[in-house]
């Protein structure tokens, strides 16, 4: 028997991201664009600030996803669009805000659909999960 | 722009990546995954982005250019360390939209001659 309910909608969990944290992302996981680390640079290209690496936005939603499921093992599909940038200034903690509603369950997996936004508004979009049971 | 005899080309990753313990568990501590042992299920970009750049750019793309539209992960097993990967990468679909040219790649993640995680990552070069 699942722990889910089909349209439960899943505890929501907040993430910090700062500057410190970009720039651990970015040293884990070998992108080091300036877009995410280097204001001048990034207002240079056009951008309001420094933002996140998507990647990182979408992992942290990974985080997310993991701790719904039990492990991070049980995740088998993971999927998102990045609609808007998270702008993350200097000295601030942007928070990024994680929810997830259950809308399909089979005997093996339950399938989410998850809401993930910064300052009420969403930053990715169709996001999506696959976790075993 | 993309010569469109590419598209549905498989590029097959010239070296082999060991996944070490070491970096699975500083991309796990960065994301705060409490399971430093395991692959997130997110670690698979580290390899596979590497691969659809080195083939978009001997491509004639301009890297430089280029914004992440969108990623999918299918996760068949689970990545730890000691694993030996070969990354291959196929240039699934091209098209222009607004004169920004926007390209899916399918990175696959094999392992002892089986596919472990497939990564989709549409690529956007702007204009």
């Amino acid at each position: 028997m699942s722990i889910f309910k089909v349209g439960e909608l899943l505890p929501s969990k907040t993430y910090i991201v700062n500057r410190a944290s970009l720039v651990t992302y970015a040293n884990a996981s070998g992108d080091q664009n300036p877009i995410h680390q280097d204001e001048a640079f990034a207002k240079s290209v056009g951008l309001e600030n420094v933002i996140a690496h998507g990647m990182y936005t979408m992992g942290l939603v990974g985080q997310y996803v993991s701790s719904m499921a039990g492990s991070s093992s049980k995740v088998r599909e993971f999927s998102a669009r990045f609609t808007k940038p998270v702008v993350v200034p200097a000295g601030v903690n942007v928070e990024l805000v994680v929810s997830a509603t259950v809308v399909e369950l089979t005997d093996e997996v339950a399938r989410l659909e998850i809401t993930a936004t910064c300052n009420q508004v969403k930053v990715l979009g169709m996001a999506k999960a696959v976790i075993l049971l | 722009m993309l010569n469109p005899d590419l598209v549905g080309r498989t590029f097959a990753g010239a070296t082999s990546t060991t996944i070490t313990a070491e970096s699975i568990a500083a991309f796990a501590l960065a994301l705060g995954e409490p399971e430093t042992h395991l692959a997130p299920p997110t670690f698979a970009i580290t390899i596979s982005l590497e691969q659809s750049q080195s083939v978009l750019v001997e491509s004639g793309l301009d890297w430089s250019r280029v914004v992440h539209g969108d990623q999918r992960f299918s996760i068949y097993k689970q990545l730890v360390a000691g694993m030996q990967i070969q990354c291959d990468s196929t240039i699934e679909s091209a098209r222009v939209m607004a004169g920004n040219e926007i390209i899916t790649v399918r990175s696959d993640l094999i392992e002892s001659g089986e596919t472990a995680v497939s990564s989709w990552s549409t690529l956007v070069f702007r204009a």
